[in-house]
Order: C-alpha cells, then sequence, then structure tokens
C-alpha cells in the first residue's frame, strides 16, 4: 500500500494543474452532455488533445496522444479535473463505447477513419441495442439486415437511442443471419443517421424532457464496408462495448465530486433557522453516504492498481456499476430533500432550465433513475454478479406463455 | 501508487488463515466457545507460533515492528474463522499505548512482554470510547478508582490498561492486587467475553509520556476501531462464502437454490456491499499513519459502515440458509454474533459518525 505518486505522476498533477490555472476559464460548463457540443467545447476539446489531456494513450495515427497506458496518470487527470470543476473533455457514447471497440476489435481503416472525428467531437454517436421487444434480453433483436447489391438493407425499430436526435452515426446491433441461432444471427453496424429511411421520434422521459429516441428503419442502406468484425460477430462485440459502458457508469469520482457539492449545500441551506448540517437526521444521511463514498473511492483504486498489473478484478469489477449507481441516486435524493418545498418549482425545457440548481438536481435525481436502468439494469447486473462473478447456475430455461386463440 | 496488500500481507493472511484452518475446526470453535473466555492456552501459543504477537510491538522490544494495515489484515483473518482471542486491544491498542504514551522504561519492560506471548493487557476507556456502560475512574497519585465496563480482551487478561478522561492511560496487574476486582462475563459472543473492572484504590504505574495525551489517547481508540471494522470484515466475508456455497448445494424444487434469482440477487447485494468494505479497512488502517484529521474520519467511517454493512451481510447470509441458518446446527451464528459484538463495542456506528462530523468540523 503506497498512496503516493512517484516523481513522474507528481508531475504530471503539477503540469495538469497549472494547465487547468492557465486555460481553466475557456472550459465549458461541467455536466451534461445531454446535447451537441458547442463551438466552446468543441475549442476546449481541440486544447486539451493538444496536450494531451484527453485521448491520451489512443495511438497518433488515429488522431490520440499515442502515451502508453498507465492507468495512474488517466486517474490524476481526471481528479484534477473533478476538483477544479473543469471539464475533462467531452463525454458520450462514441466516444467512451464506440472508440475503445474499435480499438479493440476494428480494423486499421475503420480506426483510422472513425476515430479521430469522434474523439475531436465532429462527430456524434448513438447506440442502438435496445428494441421494444428487447431491452434486458439484447440478444433477441429482431432489427434486421439483409444484403442486396452490395450493400445491408436494414428495416425495424430501435429504442432509447439517446442523442438520436443530433447524433451523425449509430453503432447498431442487428439480425444478418436469419437460419443462425439467436447469439450468432447478429452483427454490428456503423450506420449514418442521415441515410434515408431513418426516423427519430423523440420519447419524452419522466424528467419531461426528450433525451431518448426511438428510431425507425425502413430499407436504409449502408454499405456493407460499415460492419465492425464480420457477420454474426455482432454479439462479441456488443459485449466488448458494453464493458466499456459498465465501467463508465458507476464511476467513483462523480460520486467524490457530488458529496463534495451535498456538504457544500447541506452548510449554507437553512430550514427554520438552522443549516442542514446542523440537523442530525440529515447530517447522519450525509454520513452514512460519505462512509459509502469512501469505501466506492477506494474500490475504484483497488481496481486500478488491479488494472495497472494486468490482474484480472472478476466480480470486483462487476459489481461497479450497480454500486455507483445506486450511491449517486440516493445522494441526489439527499439533495432534493435538503431543497425540498423549495426545490419544487420546475421547467425542465428550454436553454435556461439547467441554470437552475434545484432544477437541475431533480433532473439528476429522475436521471439516475435512467442510469439504474440503463446499460444493464440493476436486475441484469445482479445476474451478472451472480452467474458470471460468483458461478452461480442460469435460471433454467422457460418457454413464453402460450397465445391463446 | 498502489492500492492493495504486498506480498508479505498476502502471506500473512494466507498463514493465518492456514493456521486456523487447520486448528479451529467447528468443534474446537464449539469446545472453547463454551467457556466463553475468548482465550484458550492451546490456541494461544499457536497463535505465537505464527508470530502475531510481536505484530505492533517496534524490532528494537523484539517485536516485528509491522503497520495497522498488517494488523487490519491480521484482524480480518482472525473474523473469519471467529477465532476466541485476544487481539484488537491486547495485541494492538495496548502496545501501541505503550509506544505513543510510555517512557522508555515502561516500554523496556512490557513491550517484549507482549510479543512474547507472556502478557495480554486489556483495555478499557473511562469516557472517550462512545460505547455505553459504567465508564468512571479517577487517579489519586498512582491510586487508581472507579468503575469501567465493555472492556476489551479482558479474558485470562494479566494486567488492564485503563484511559482517563484526560489522556492518560493507568496500567495495573489483573490478580492479586488489593483494590481490583475483575469480573469476565460471557457475553452474545461466545468467542470473546466482556469484563467489568471495579477499582478501589489501586496500585497502577501511570503512562504519561506523550506530549499530547488527549491526541494520542485517540489516536489508540482509532486503531482499536479499525481492528474491530476488519473483524468484522472477515467475519462477513466468512458468512458470505457460507452462503454462497451453501446456496450451490441445497436443492429445492428440483434446483439448486442459488439458480432462483431471489438467492442469486442475495448473493450478489452481499457481495456488493462487501468488497468496498474491505478497501475501506484497508485505507482506513493505512491513513492512521497520516495527517490526523484524514486518519480519525478514515476510521471513524470504518468502524460505522462496517458495523452496517455487517449487520446487513450477517442478515441475509443467514437468510440464505433457510431454517438451518436459525439453528445452532451449523454454527453461523457464531459469525452473526460476533459481527454484532464488534458493532457495539468502541463505539458504534451512529456515535462514529457523530465523531467523524466533529473532526471534520462539520458542527462542533
Amino acid at each position: 500500500m503506497d498512496l503516493r505518486y512517484s516523481s513522474r505522476h507528481r508531475a504530471l498533477q503539477e503540469d495538469a494543474r497549472s494547465f487547468i490555472k492557465e486555460y481553466g476559464h475557456l472550459s465549458p460548463k461541467t455536466g451534461g452532455g445531454r446535447k451537441r457540443p458547442d463551438a466552446r467545447a468543441l475549442d476546449w476539446q481541440e486544447l486539451l488533445l493538444e496536450r494531451g489531456y484527453f485521448a491520451r494513450n489512443i495511438p497518433r495515427e488515429y488522431g490520440g496522444f499515442g502515451l502508453p497506458v498507465d492507468i495512474m496518470e488517466l486517474a490524476i487527470i481526471a481528479e484534477e479535473f473533478s476538483i477544479a470543476g473543469v471539464s475533462p473533455g467531452i463525454m458520450n457514447q462514441g466516444i467512451s463505447m464506440l472508440v475503445p471497440t474499435l480499438l479493440e476489435v476494428g480494423t486499421k481503416e475503420q480506426c483510422i477513419r472513425w476515430i479521430g472525428p469522434t474523439i475531436r467531437g465532429d462527430i456524434i454517436w448513438c447506440q442502438g441495442y435496445s428494441e421494444p421487444g428487447s431491452g434486458s434480453d439484447l440478444a433477441a433483436a429482431k432489427t434486421s439486415a439483409r444484403v442486396e447489391d452490395g450493400q445491408f438493407i436494414v428495416n425495424g425499430q430501435k429504442i432509447w437511442t439517446s442523442s438520436a436526435h443530433y447524433a451523425d452515426m449509430m453503432f447498431l446491433l442487428c439480425r444478418t443471419e436469419s437460419d443462425k441461432s439467436k447469439h450468432d444471427g447478429l452483427s454490428y453496424l456503423l450506420v449514418p443517421m442521415n441515410a434515408p429511411g431513418i426516423e427519430v421520434r423523440p420519447l419524452v422521459t419522466m424528467t419531461g424532457r426528450a433525451e431518448f429516441n426511438e428510431t425507425f428503419f425502413t430499407d436504409v442502406r449502408v454499405p456493407t464496408d460499415q460492419i465492425v468484425m464480420g457477420r454474426g460477430d455482432g454479439w462479441h462485440v456488443a459485449n466488448v462495448t458494453l464493458k466499456y459502458e459498465r465501467m463508465l457508469l458507476g464511476d467513483a469520482n462523480k460520486l467524490t465530486y457530488r458529496l463534495a457539492r451535498a456538504v457544500e449545500l447541506m452548510k449554507k441551506t437553512m430550514l427554520a433557522g438552522r443549516r442542514f448540517i446542523d440537523i442530525p437526521e440529515y447530517r447522519e444521511r450525509l454520513l452514512k453516504l460519505q462512509g459509502e463514498v469512501m469505501a466506492s473511492k477506494y474500490h475504484g483504486l483497488r481496481l486500478m492498481t488491479e488494472q495497472a498489473k494486468g490482474e484480472d478484478s472478476g466480480v470486483k469489477r462487476l459489481i461497479v456499476k450497480l454500486n455507483g449507481t445506486m450511491i449517486a441516486y440516493r445522494l441526489s435524493s439527499l439533495v432534493v430533500d435538503v431543497l425540498g418545498a423549495a426545490g419544487l418549482a420546475y421547467e425542465p425545457v428550454g436553454e435556461a432550465s439547467e441554470d437552475d440548481e434545484a432544477t437541475t438536481w431533480q433532473i439528476d435525481n429522475m436521471y439516475d433513475i435512467g442510469l439504474i436502468i440503463g446499460g444493464g439494469s440493476s436486475n441484469i447486473q445482479k445476474n451478472i454478479i451472480g452467474e458470471r462473478g460468483l458461478g452461480l447456475p442460469r435460471e433454467p430455461k422457460s418457454v413464453p406463455p402460450a397465445v391463446r386463440g | 501508487m498502489e492500492f492493495g496488500l504486498s506480498e508479505e500481507q498476502l502471506m500473512l493472511t494466507e498463514s493465518l488463515r492456514g493456521f486456523l484452518d487447520e486448528r479451529l475446526p467447528m468443534n474446537k470453535l464449539r469446545e472453547i466457545a463454551e467457556g466463553g473466555l475468548g482465550f484458550d492456552g492451546e490456541l494461544w501459543s499457536g497463535l505465537t507460533e505464527q508470530g502475531i504477537m510481536g505484530i505492533m510491538v517496534p524490532e528494537d522490544f523484539g517485536g516485528l515492528g509491522l503497520s495497522l494495515l498488517d494488523a487490519a489484515v491480521a484482524a480480518e483473518a482472525l473474523g473469519y474463522h471467529a477465532a476466541p482471542t485476544p487481539f484488537a486491544a491486547a495485541l494492538v491498542m495496548a502496545p501501541l499505548t505503550l509506544i505513543a504514551s510510555g517512557d522508555r522504561a515502561q516500554q523496556k519492560a512490557w513491550l517484549p512482554r507482549i510479543a512474547s506471548g507472556e502478557v495480554r493487557i486489556g483495555v478499557g476507556f473511562a469516557g472517550m470510547s462512545g460505547q455505553t456502560g459504567e465508564a468512571v475512574a479517577r487517579l489519586d497519585g498512582n491510586k487508581l478508582s472507579g468503575c469501567i465496563t465493555g472492556v476489551l480482551d479482558g479474558g485470562d487478561a494479566t494486567h488492564f490498561i485503563v484511559y482517563l478522561g484526560d489522556g492518560r492511560a493507568a496500567l495495573f496487574a489483573a490478580v492479586e492486587e488489593p483494590g481490583v476486582s475483575v469480573s469476565t462475563h460471557r457475553s452474545l459472543d461466545r468467542t470473546r467475553p466482556v469484563t467489568a473492572l471495579v477499582l478501589h484504590d489501586a496500585r497502577a504505574a501511570i503512562l504519561g509520556a506523550a506530549n499530547d495525551p488527549k491526541a494520542a489517547a485517540t489516536a489508540v481508540l482509532d486503531a482499536g476501531r479499525v481492528m474491530l471494522a476488519g473483524d468484522t470484515l472477515g467475519a462477513a466475508q466468512s458468512m458470505f462464502d457460507k452462503a454462497l456455497l451453501y446456496s450451490k448445494e441445497r436443492v429445492q424444487f428440483n434446483r439448486v437454490i442459488g439458480s432462483f434469482q431471489a438467492v442469486k440477487h442475495t448473493l450478489a447485494d452481499i457481495i456488493t456491499m462487501l468488497e468496498p468494505c474491505r478497501s475501506l479497512v484497508w485505507y482506513a488502517a493505512h491513513a492512521q499513519d497520516g495527517p490526523a484529521e484524514e486518519a480519525r474520519v478514515a476510521a471513524l467511517q470504518a468502524k460505522a459502515h462496517l458495523g452496517d454493512a455487517g449487520r446487513e451481510i450477517a442478515r441475509l447470509a443467514t437468510e440464505v440458509h433457510g431454517g438451518m441458518g436459525f439453528t445452532d446446527l451449523l454454527g453461523l451464528h457464531y459469525w452473526f454474533k460476533r459481527i454484532a459484538f464488534n458493532r457495539q463495542l468502541l463505539g458504534a456506528p451512529e456515535r462514529c459518525r457523530h465523531e467523524a462530523a466533529v473532526a471534520q468540523e462539520w458542527v462542533s
């Protein structure tokens, strides 16, 4: 156990601090990520890429900074940016899910073509996984693609496609091999969202905002080279992507940052002449969450150490999403309670909506439930933990109830 | 930066676990637990051979001079086997008291005897521990009077250390001294007893060499809290391992019960609580060598969080065992009670969290 940084890491920390001091004022607002990056965000992204604070380990030929992976460096950068409240760069599904997937299983041509524009924020991706009839049971996807005149012809419907209304591209899981079994019949295609035959309909969520969409495909043409790995490999590729998604959800930096904001808020918000932090019932909730956030934070450091050593963390990694999303929800719930009746005025739609602190917390609190469900719901996480992590047997197969007729 | 155990620490875990696996099977545990003293001569001499007596004693005084993280690793192994043996007070808090508050002569007199397993010192606090019960002590010259209950590691202790309200500590022999009355009771947790001390002008050696006695006493108390958290961690892990094994063997409705989602999800919930607990305990132990505020918050949060998570895990793991878990037959209850004992000693979760709020100056 040694929580000190090496001199090289201390130097990086110093560099990051002076970078933030000099350029931090150029950063776009943190959080959000629910709209297309604006000019300020794109300029900031360019600066981060140029200095190696973003895409640090992506090869130079693909537009990254080209340094070998040092997980500690990434943690130091993330922590410094998080403490300073400065944007760590664009966070979206293309960057955090598709890019690592292409690096792991894509061809060199695909990496050259897609990674650069994606990490610069020029190409925005959305994820075409869930369907009305296949959510948790992702491999049951029915959206199909047949080959005709050297092109895939896609037909079907996807749901929960966040950012589809402004995305340029979609990574799509669809059925190409109708004669093969459920898991072997899928392929992973890269689909341009401006292709004729795609219709995006906004799906208003419980927050009152259209954070998701339904996406319909009618004879949408996709060039046959826009497939990742081969036909029938879609389930494998999708799982590579999901692995990166689950690492993203449940991030301990976010919890630490949120906890600090909750403490700040409880020190300044009053109820009947008392600060919330002075009211034992609320303070106890805050303290309980502090203990859990600390446990999650050090669990994260432990995983990072194991990853740096090339060890397989097994079940320890599988619990991160379930644990982190639940604590995040309880933290935003505490804040919503501290805001109380005064935090109930709610207009979630429109330019000014995210400037109102209470509205943002209310949105976050509900969005947290979305995160508990998305990327494999908590119940699915528990199956994964139990079966893959603990070696418990799968639920025996059952047949769907017969349709009466 | 490296967050994890060293090779030596992993070896310590492995050798202690191996030793206890062999020397403390269920029937042996039951036999020692029946007496309820939390002490067994044979086990103690075996543990002496394992080298844990001197875990916190500096090498100059015949010990191993290891860190509190090593001690936490040992505590986890002892908790895993519900080992009926003195540890948190006798082998961690007592030597730390002598190191922080004893003068050179006192250190020379006592530390080597702790490291050899010759003396076993129980530790109690008059005030400040945050636990319920009687806790009054006053010093008149070198004569100690008062009444302290809930003293840790008092079963067959040779000596006691009692902390006074001002942070000074008094050391005295457990027997053959006028004015010293020691009564040890079997506790809910039959692997460790509770001891009450009634003192009337008992002759005591004062351990008062610390520059800041109050801070020194607090550091020792927090080290004890980290040990109890580590013990709970081990006990909870043990209950989880037993529940997981049982769920893979027990058949109902022609299926092993672990294939039912209700059971599978319970086990997933337990492991999701348990693994971050381990990181918190490790961190808390490591942090005790660092800045005071960070050390305090870490120890208090670890004690509080393990108290709560331990209770929840103990219940869930018992539930997975169904009716068998509720009986005496499996002996699962020894771990349940071990966790319950650790929760109440040296400050229960609510009390520890309050102290953590004060330490962070959230409240005064």
